[in-house]
């Protein structure tokens, strides 16, 4: 459930990333990357669990799978906390800047 | 256990071969393509500099293991206390290191690979738009 919802993250992150261009001053492209680079890593490990417990791996128990879709959630969560920091660092169009510069 | 640290150890590398590319290409000049845009006029851009498509490979590996590493806090495998990993204080570190060499290498470099096909369309469609360009100023 948590490489579902991350991948799922990420074809959303890409597709509006994709519908805002060339204009990328809400840096999409780094929220998308970093749902792709977690989906990308999630996925070995799925492999792993699959190569360990074959069929199984595919019929998880429920409360196994609301645990999986709960951290799949804060997941995502975290990573728009994470993008959001980047974006105000980076500050594209300058205005917390001029609000934090701003003559009195 | 512990194999985001290996993605995590690549991006720290990735991070300082980033630095001292952008500090080696502020000294060259710009590269410059031309590309035809959708309603029909010619624009010229900037060709991507290494650095930043270095930056997408940083971004994947920092933020793949960020996320992970909370995945691994969820599941109790680290902890924000000394020794921050529970298979080291469990006496479990050669199941930790086996699982590092196995999944966390394989991260890596599957990150690495899925990059390195990026760089290979960029590539790709910067010589299709260098091309075409070519071949309009000749026709």
């Amino acid at each position: 459930m948590t490489l579902l919802i991350t991948v799922f993250a990420a074809i959303i992150c890409t597709l509006i990333w994709y519908k805002n261009l060339p204009n990328n001053e809400l840096r999409l492209g780094f929220l998308s990357l970093m749902f792709w680079g977690a989906s990308l890593m999630w996925s070995v490990d799925a492999v792993f669990e699959y190569i360990e417990l074959g069929a199984e791996f595919f019929t998880p128990e429920p409360m196994d799978m609301l645990n999986d879709a709960f951290l799949g959630i804060s997941v995502v969560a975290l990573g728009l906390i994470i993008w959001l920091v980047y974006l105000f660092i980076k500050d594209p169009r300058g205005v917390i800047k001029a609000k934090l510069l701003q003559k009195k | 256990m512990a194999c985001f640290l290996v993605p995590a150890t690549e991006a720290v590398i990735t991070t300082v071969i980033t630095i001292a590319t952008k500090k080696k290409e502020s000294k060259e000049s710009d590269k410059t393509v031309s590309v035809s845009m959708p309603d029909g006029t010619v624009e010229e851009r900037k060709k991507i500099k290494f650095s930043t498509k270095l930056g997408w490979l940083n971004a994947m590996l920092w933020g793949g293991s960020a996320l992970l590493a909370f995945e691994h806090l969820w599941h109790g495998e680290i902890s924000p206390f000394f020794p921050f990993l529970t298979a080291v204080k469990t006496g479990e570190v050669a199941d930790m290191l086996k699982e590092m060499g196995s999944a966390g290498v394989t991260m890596a470099v599957l990150v690495t690979a899925v990059w390195g096909v990026m760089l290979i369309i960029s590539h790709v469609l910067e010589n299709k738009a260098a091309k075409e360009d070519t071949a309009k100023q000749e026709g």
